[in-house]
């Protein structure tokens, strides 16, 4: 018997239709929901182009968080309101939990304001990567620069980001470097990064209890200085005898080095681990979680994920190469990976925030903007996913926990509340300070093909906010119970129209914005507590 | 109709409540009766239930209750689509009115005393909009009062006070109002959240108390799919309880049709199965649409026949099969029905063979306990009949919820009124001691 889930199409690259179905397809994986403008921009590419563009485009870095936080209890002394943090390096009991949050509601502002661009979404794959919590680290300055590294290499090279991942001040704290010494050596990081960051544990990987003692005297000398907020090496705190690896490291030797030069100590290990092709392996696999599916059956493996770690290791480890190959792929466009995705929080929160465009106060309005930023990253966090603060150092259940992945987002508590909130943007919004940030259903469905004609405006509606289809007569049965009161038959579509069009034609006549405004409210209200709207 | 999901909400609008205007002045028959008398019985008022039956796009009431007194007028005002007046169905008591031949149970239940009609039922400047009069109806408003807030959503709300937080409890278990056949009704919506939830679909009902789900396609986005909608049932706090109250019901009624043959006899089977299987729920909304009958209203040739007469033949056969079944699940002693429309149709019929929207229409109120009978007079129209002319209202619509809220859950005067924004007289619908 066929297996409807299995999917042969291959790593080869798609040269099918391009319509708005796949193309929202390419946006839903690699952006945060799917913005109508950006969907109607990107439909006007072929499909490599439009992957070559997310991938490959430069955008300016963003400007960093601002002091949004003075309030009754404290005034930053040192920076203005409204000016940037980061600049500061003096952090105390008052201004670095503020700054912390300050960071984390700006890193979800960048997630709202992305530019075309998949560089967000890279951000956060490879902050559930090097997973550090903002809470451990605990230091806002260090979070804030940990974030923008992990921007600036989103895109680059991936032996890069590791070996630059490895002094990050933010990593050292987190996993301990800072404390690895000769004299009491701290094995947490020379573990994580072959278990979780290099060769992973998959079937083909072999290291031993033994490489990760060795590893971790490799990374022995690393410190934090509290007054640059920067990371040092302290030759004397440096292992500097021999370290001796297994056999899966092929019983590489790595010669101490006393002095300064000892750092090119943890270069020569990072050639030896990305001499094992796991590294490829492991982190192919991981991409393709987190774009296409949870589960890699053996045909993916052969026919997806090895040809991928081949690129990946013949490109030296460059990320984009690797991206352009399984974002172009008849793989990843094949139908049966439609809607295969449940939405991550961030996913959800952020997406429903850009599909329906929802308006946000103006930069200038910092304190404003920040709060609700804070709202929605609070809604995140109530889903559980709390940017900044995975749970531990493996990230996110649903991104790596077998049988279930992504279904574990969904839980008896997450349900209601995801449903909640949608209700809540569709209808009274997040307030704050007498503004309001709010769906604007009317404006979404003026932006639709033809919003006068009832069944169109569902079918365009359920394409825009979907990633699967809905039975023709469940879209009857919608339509009578949103846009028509519960009129049935074809004859009675005429009193949608019209209302539509006694709306477009007296903007300001409050009985018509009425009427349109709760039929439409209805729709995308159910449209949205709908199983099939956690979907991408 | 397969995939339907099982419970589906209503968002909590959150637009400023619109105050009503004054009370328009109008008289009623009220019915004498003392505060202290009504609370010494609202022991008895526990456990009531009412069901309110909406006729979706505006039912033409000179069809369905026609005015036998002057039928040479009625006949002269739509002499394309006049029930012959041999065909009449005579009402008990009441010969001066009758129904559409298509209703001969509706017949059969006035003649044992279990059905009231009222005649003219409207509000002041009727509005001739399906959505704004449907808004009207279910909100309780006036005609140019735009309300957040449902007429049964409110009485709920002061019923039971801060629902969701702490519901269900012992106290209320059950669903304050179940939704059947469609999305929650705009009747329901309380202050904040809706007061209710829907059996959209009557399969998913069934799926739900067989412990069988509904069909996923068999691919990637199916398996997540059925996981989420699993989640969906397991989540949501009444599941529970509809399961059991309908577990305890094995046998129903055989005067409902096959199912998917009638589909407001499938939903009220659903609701006299909750009823007897013990819920407090007290409003139960059920619906049936097609009623916008602009054109070919009757079959040209013969009138008793056509869309018309089988809406009101499936309307008539649901509600004595469930009016059967309720006597025969020994809990129709608990149970008042209701039927209404957004409007009446015009007095004179088009040349399309239908009518256009009109204004006030008869309203069926039914039950064990109904005080049954006609209260209004037929109709009446100028000699001179002109195509705008509509039928005059003679009670409020609110007066028929009034009398629901105070005579039959016997609820406080201020709770009704509260519900209903202001004070409106109670009709003689429900028998004296019920």
């Amino acid at each position: 018997m066929p297996n409807p889930t299995l999917i042969t199409s291959g790593i080869r690259r798609y040269k099918g239709p391009w319509d708005e179905m796949r193309a929202a397809h390419l946006l839903r994986r690699t952006m945060f929901g799917v913005k109508r403008s950006d969907l109607a921009y990107f439909l006007q590419k072929s499909p490599r182009k439009a992957v070559r563009e997310l991938l490959y485009t430069t955008y300016a870095l963003p400007a960093p968080p601002v002091n949004n936080y003075n309030d009754d209890k404290y005034t930053d002394p040192e920076i203005a309101a409204g000016n940037d943090w980061t600049l500061s390096l003096k952090y105390d009991g008052m201004n670095n939990g503020r700054r912390k949050n300050s960071f984390k509601s700006w890193w979800l502002g960048l997630m709202i304001g992305q530019d075309r661009s998949i560089r967000e979404k890279m951000v956060l794959f490879w902050h559930n990567h090097f997973v550090t919590e903002t809470n451990t680290v605990d230091n806002a300055l260090f979070c804030y620069r940990y974030n923008a590294l992990l921007r600036e290499h989103a895109l680059g090279n991936f032996r890069q980001l590791v070996k630059a991942m490895t002094t990050e001040p933010a990593m050292l704290r987190y996993l301990n470097g800072y404390a690895n010494t000769k004299k009491a050596p701290d094995e947490n990081y020379g573990r994580e990064l072959q278990e979780l960051f290099t060769v992973g544990k998959g079937p083909g990987s072999h290291y031993t209890e033994s490489d990760v003692k060795a590893a971790a005297r490799v990374l022995t000398g690393y410190t934090v200085n509290y007054k640059t907020y920067t990371s040092s090496f302290d030759p004397n705190r440096h292992d500097e005898g021999d370290k001796i690896f297994s056999s899966f490291y092929g019983n590489t030797v790595i010669r101490g080095i006393k002095g300064k030069d000892a750092v090119t100590e943890l270069d020569q290990m990072l050639d030896m681990i990305f001499a094992s092709e796991e590294v490829s392996l492991f982190l192919c696999r991981k991409l393709y979680r987190f774009f296409v599916y949870h589960t890699i059956d053996d045909e993916t493996e052969q026919q997806v994920i090895k040809p991928l770690a081949k690129l990946f290791r013949k490109k030296d480890y460059a990320i984009q190469p690797v991206l352009e190959e399984l974002l172009c792929s008849r793989h990843f466009f094949d139908p049966a990976n439609k809607g295969s995705m449940i939405k991550s929080p961030v996913d959800f929160t952020v997406g429903l925030c850009r599909e329906f465009d929802v308006a946000f106060p103006d930069a200038g309005e910092y304190s404003d903007l920040y709060g609700f930023w804070e709202q929605l990253r609070n809604q995140a966090a109530g889903l559980q996913q709390n940017i900044g603060d995975p749970p531990n150092v493996a990230g996110w259940q649903a991104y790596y926990q077998q049988p279930e992945y992504d279904k574990l987002w969904i839980s008896s508590d997450t349900l209601p509340k995801r449903n909640m909130f949608s209700d809540r943007m569709i209808g009274g919004g997040l307030g704050r300070n007498g503004k309001k940030v709010v769906i604007d259903p009317v404006a979404f469905a003026a932006g639709l093909p033809d919003p006068a004609d009832p069944d169109q405006l569902i079918i365009d509606s359920m394409h825009a906010l979907y990633s699967v289809e809905l039975p023709p007569e469940e879209l009857q049965f919608i339509k009578t119970n949103t846009l028509l009161s519960g009129l049935v038959g074809m004859a009675s579509d005429h009193y949608w129209t019209n209302a539509w069009k006694a709306f477009r034609e007296k903007p300001d006549d409050k009985n018509a914005m009425n009427t349109v405004t709760n039929k439409l409210r209805a729709l995308y209200r159910h449209l949205m507590d709908m199983p099939e709207y956690q979907l991408m | 109709m397969k995939r339907r999901d099982f419970f589906r909400r209503t968002l909590p609008l959150t637009m400023p409540v619109v105050l009503p205007s004054l009370v328009h002045g109008m008289s009623f028959r009220a019915w004498a009766d003392s505060p202290s008398l009504r609370a010494a019985a609202r022991g008895l008022g526990e456990g009531r239930v009412v069901v309110l039956i909406q006729l979706n796009g505006g039912n033409d009431g000179l069809n369905t209750v026609i005015p036998l007194g002057h039928y040479d007028a009625y006949h002269a005002a739509r002499a394309n689509i006049a029930i012959p007046e041999n065909k009449i169905l005579h009402l008990k008591g009441f010969d001066q009115t009758g129904l559409n031949p298509a209703m001969p149970e509706m017949q059969w239940l006035f003649e044992t005393g279990k059905l009231a009609i009222i005649q003219g039922v409207s509000y002041p400047q009727p509005n001739f909009s399906h959505f704004r009069a449907t808004d009207i109806w279910l909100t309780g408003a006036d005609a140019g009062q735009i309300l957040p807030t449902g007429w049964a959503g409110r009485y709920l709300d002061e019923r039971y006070p801060q629902f969701p937080r702490n519901y269900p409890n012992p106290d209320m278990p059950d669903p304050l109002a179940i939704q059947v056949g469609s999305l929650v009704s705009p009747a329901l919506q309380g202050p904040g959240l809706t007061m209710g939830m829907a059996i959209s679909n009557p399969n998913s009902f069934y799926d739900l108390i067989n412990d069988k789900s509904e069909p996923v396609p068999d691919s990637r986005a199916g398996d997540q799919l059925a996981y989420i909608r699993e989640m969906a049932v397991k989540t949501d706090q009444y599941a529970g309880v509809i399961k059991a109250a309908a577990q305890k019901v094995t046998k129903q009624s055989d005067c409902y049709p096959a199912p998917g043959k009638n589909p407001l006899a499938d939903q009220l089977k659903i609701v006299a199965r909750l009823v007897a299987g013990g819920l407090r729920t007290q409003f139960y909304l059920v619906s049936i649409g097609g009623f916008d009958t602009h054109a070919r209203q009757v079959e040209p040739g013969d009138p008793t026949t056509g869309a018309h007469a089988r809406l009101l033949a499936k309307l008539s056969e649901a509600i004595n099969a469930f009016q059967d079944d309720l006597s025969l699940l020994q809990v129709s002693d608990r149970v008042m029905g209701m039927t209404f429309s957004e409007f009446g149709r015009r007095i004179q019929s088009n040349a399309s063979g239908g009518t256009d929207h009109g204004a006030a229409a008869p309203v069926f109120v039914f039950g064990e306990k109904v005080q049954g009978g006609v209260i209004g007079q037929n109709p009446g129209w100028p000699d001179k009949l002109t195509v705008n002319d509509n039928i005059a209202m003679q009670y409020d619509f609110r007066s028929v919820y009034n009398t629901l809220l105070e005579k039959w859950f016997l609820s406080d005067e201020t709770i009704a009124e509260t519900a209903l924004l202001k004070k409106y007289p109670s009709l003689a619908l429900i028998r004296q001691g019920a």
